[in-house]
């Protein structure tokens, strides 16, 4: 055991931060859940204690199952989307062609655009005005000869969720790429060797050898893309703004809280949402950590 | 085997043109004079070039950039130091129970942040930082910690306790060591995550439309508000969508490498 004069600096140099977090993340997650609690209604602050009303009130709530339907829509379009063009990108870049670079910083570059800017763009885009209105990508449908595809986006009845998954896709994937091909990149070639020296095809190789060895990073991926899916907010109010056929948790609880001024039901809508974060991140973490300490 | 890889360039080129797509939307739209919006032409490139959307856009979104410069540049810089600091302590002088700290930390960075937004806006109301700028860059600078730790925390552990060892020997504490010896071989590490903040603050929307008033509005909250409303044009609202991802795209292109290290990190892959 190091002596406490040894390791007494260190703690003290990271003790403004862990305070800070501490309050910041902990506490204010303690707080919320407080807040979700009681019956605060009004701009200033009522912390009668309620119970678990606003929870059982939810469970009821009709918008709160419209979003979560979308939600999980979204969740499943998004990630399914993200997961497939990105292990597809990553293959096609690993066949060290020309260009590779070029091609690489392309796909990659959606991820230093914000939500609000795809957002912004998409919506005009996906416009999904027909005949003399037509525009967007429906326009350059019907100019290629594609009419079929003419559609109505996000939109479309029961399934624009699924419309709003395509710009978080163009967004996201190119990210999903950069693992992939990070972690095809890491397997050693002699491994791949051993496989072509058995006569093995490219493509046996690829489901073979490769894609067993890139497990860890698509779980990696999942929940990168899974608690950011949970989380999606700013580009449907870029795309959509805010209309109930698109409503997601973190719109909902944002209208009740600072639209509406129910801290309470708000806070309730929050501590949902990062319950279903949780669930997803906290194994992560814990799995992640032993890994390291294993290594 | 030649043969076979050059069909792959057909793939290579769709997908090319599906990521730029809209960067060709966003450009020509933009240069096309007001008059020119007939929505037939829109994928047509401009017929005579004109920058009055520009200036336009510029009247809007210019205030609202220069708050987004004014956050950004002060966040990224006081974040990615107490990071370094952190990361220094988290990976080379370890006190008991720091590695289970460290988790505990980086939960902060996948956090959804509605969860901790009411108890946020409360405080900041008692401590009267709300609706400002200085306000939300301590909110950035709190909720930038984890990923600034991860970042640096990564970086150090490939340092070799040697070099620690060695200053130890030659007498220095723990800050004498991280400013004399640790510091100055961090560069690498501190473009990773100034680019990392920069970036993601510059781009970040929740916080910005919470905390701030019209007139500390980031240009994030400012674009949304023009893209919304009727009367602005679609010319001078992809104009506007340029103007605003301009300074991320710009870092993009120059400094790349290291924006995608600090994305890999994001996924705890050091």
């Amino acid at each position: 055991m190091k002596r406490a004069k040894d390791w007494m600096p260190g703690l003290l140099l990271t003790a403004p931060s862990l305070v800070a977090l501490a309050i910041f993340v902990y506490g204010f997650i303690g707080w919320n859940f407080r807040i979700s609690l009681t019956n605060w209604k009004a701009l200033s602050p009522d912390y009668s204690f309620i119970g678990l009303q606003n929870y059982r009130d939810l469970l009821v709530d009709e918008r709160f199952k419209i979003d979560i339907k979308n939600s999980l829509i979204f969740t499943v379009v998004f990630m399914v989307a993200c997961l497939l063009l990105g292990l597809l990108l990553a293959i096609l870049l690993d066949q060290k062609l020309k260009f590779e670079g070029l091609f690489r910083s392309v796909y990659l570059l959606p991820m230093a655009i914000s939500f609000i800017v795809t957002g912004v763009v998409w919506r005009w885009l996906m416009n999904p005005a027909t005949d003399d209105r037509i525009s967007g990508i429906n326009l350059l449908f019907t100019k290629i000869g594609l009419d079929s595809l003419v559609n109505q986006w996000h939109l479309t009845p029961n399934w624009g969720m699924a419309g709003i998954a395509l710009p978080a896709v163009w967004q996201m994937a190119g990210y999903t790429m950069a693992l992939f091909l990070a972690g095809i990149r890491s397997i050693p070639e002699e491994i791949r060797e051993a496989g072509r020296v058995d006569g093995a095809s490219e493509w046996r190789i690829y489901r073979h050898v490769i894609l067993p060895q890139l497990r860890p990073i698509a779980l990696s991926a999942i929940v990168i893309l899974g608690h950011i899916s949970l989380k999606v907010f700013d580009l449907i109010i870029a795309i959509a703004g805010k209309q109930l056929a698109l409503d997601v948790p973190a719109i909902y609880m944002w209208q009740t809280s600072f639209d509406a001024y129910n801290f309470g039901k708000g806070a309730t809508l929050a501590t949902y949402i990062l319950f279903s974060v949780a669930i997803v991140i906290i194994p992560y973490l814990i799995f992640t950590m032993r890994q390291e300490r294993n290594s | 085997m030649k043969k076979s890889r050059l069909s792959l360039y057909p793939a290579l080129i769709f997908f090319l043109i599906f990521f730029l797509l809209p960067v060709y939307v966003v450009i020509v739209t933009s240069l096309k004079p007001l008059g020119d919006i007939s929505l037939d032409t829109m994928w047509s490139l401009p017929k005579s070039f004109d920058f009055v959307n520009y200036s336009l856009a510029w009247e809007k979104l210019g205030p609202s950039v220069i708050n987004s410069f004014q956050l950004v540049i002060p966040a990224a810089l006081i974040a990615s130091f107490l990071g370094s600091m952190n990361g220094f302590v988290l990976a080379k002088w370890k006190f008991p129970g720091a590695d289970v700290v460290f988790p505990v930390i980086l939960f902060g960075m996948f956090i959804p942040y509605q969860s901790i937004l009411i108890p946020l806006v409360t405080t900041m109301r008692e401590l009267g930082i709300y609706g400002g700028i200085p306000g939300l860059i301590l909110v950035h600078v709190i909720y930038g910690l984890p990923i600034m730790t991860l970042i640096f925390r990564n970086y150090y552990a490939s340092v070799p306790n040697e070099l620690i060892e060695a200053a130890k020997v030659d007498g220095a504490g723990m800050l004498g060591t991280y400013f004399r010896v640790v510091l100055p071989i961090s560069i690498p590490a501190f473009i990773v995550a100034i680019i990392w903040e920069f970036t993601s603050i510059w781009n970040d929307f929740l916080f910005a439309v919470v905390l701030t008033g019209p007139s500390s509005w980031p240009v994030t909250v400012a674009l949304n508000n023009i893209a919304g409303s009727q009367i602005v044009q679609w010319n001078v609202q992809m104009a506007g969508a340029l103007i605003a991802s301009l300074p991320t795209v710009l870092v993009y292109i120059i400094l790349g490498r290291y924006f995608l290290r600090g994305l890999m990190s994001g996924a705890l892959k050091g």
